[in-house]
């Protein structure tokens, strides 16, 4: 399973920022293989789960216009250092990853 | 470990499948059941939410939020992937949403945006590029603890608005940045 992410999070002032980055194709499904003419079919992302511990805290819906490697930054409060921080992901082949990561 | 960890993968995928399917519906019914009884309470229609996902067995976290809007992310124009995602509302322009994103941008298969609100109890910031074959990008739900502040990287067939559409308070606010983009990201 592939299962590529790199998560980074610190706590400062009270607010956690949280910077991502998913290793993922994001292929729209209107690229054409240079070689044989054929369309690539499309595979992408389509939901991003972020949890603090137990709780939701942002569910990201994508669509093929996300970029290659998609990046995601954002920023909560309620954390404290030390705590994980979990973000899984599925996409339209139904594939799917998981990553947690220590907010600092 | 990885016989245990396999069955669960796939019961999540069948889940997930399943969800799609029959909660669009499911909520549409339930939201128009309590809009008409003027009973629209945020907390308790999270409640019934979970209550009829813990009735189905599909009692994951994703249940506070909406499924994946298929028909919002295949709508081939702004106003109907708009209309799709939140319904007939109109969104008003706003001057408490910033939209962060360079004037041009060289390469339109990797533009930054930022998208940043001061509005109060932000519930979605969505990032809709409206000459893309699919002009939604990319919608966030946050909860009550999440900042009005996202950042990510979308593509851009040519170069076009990038708008920002914010859900507040139940009520829609929008925004707009130009972006030139001199090598579309869209494309073979």
């Amino acid at each position: 399973m592939a299962n590529k992410m790199k998560i980074r999070a610190w706590v400062d002032n009270g607010k956690t920022t949280v910077k991502a980055i998913i290793f993922h194709p994001m292929e729209t499904g209107m690229r054409k293989n240079k070689k044989t003419g054929k369309l690539i079919p499309a595979h992408y992302i389509t939901e991003v789960k972020c949890e603090h511990g137990n709780k939701a805290i942002l569910n990201c819906m994508w669509g093929p216009g996300v970029s290659k490697n998609p990046f995601l930054s954002f920023r909560f409060k309620g954390a404290k250092a030390g705590d994980s921080l979990k973000i899984s992901w599925v996409d339209n082949k139904g594939n799917s990853g998981s990553s947690v990561a220590k907010i600092k | 470990m990885l016989l245990f960890l396999l069955p669960i993968s796939t019961w999540r995928h069948f889940c997930n499948q399943f969800w799609e399917e029959i909660t669009p519906t499911l909520l549409e019914e339930l939201y128009s059941m309590l809009k008409t009884r003027r009973i629209l309470l945020k907390a308790g229609m999270t409640a019934s939410c979970v209550a009829v996902a813990a009735g189905a067995n599909l009692l994951t976290p994703r249940t506070v939020f909406a499924a994946w809007p298929k028909q919002a992310f295949s709508a081939k124009k702004y106003p109907e992937a708009l209309h799709a995602l939140n319904g007939k509302r109109k969104p008003i322009d706003s001057k408490a949403i910033t939209v962060k994103a360079p004037d041009i941008a060289e390469n339109g298969a990797v533009v930054s945006v930022s998208v940043t609100t001061t509005l109060p109890n932000v519930e979605n910031i969505s990032i809709f590029v409206p000459v893309n074959n699919f002009p939604l990008s990319a919608s966030y739900e946050m909860s009550s603890v999440t900042d009005g502040f996202i950042t990510g990287r979308i593509k851009m067939a040519k170069t076009s608005d990038v708008i920002a559409v914010v859900k507040s308070n139940g009520k829609l606010y929008t925004a707009k940045k130009s972006v030139k983009v001199t090598l579309g990201g869209c494309g073979g």
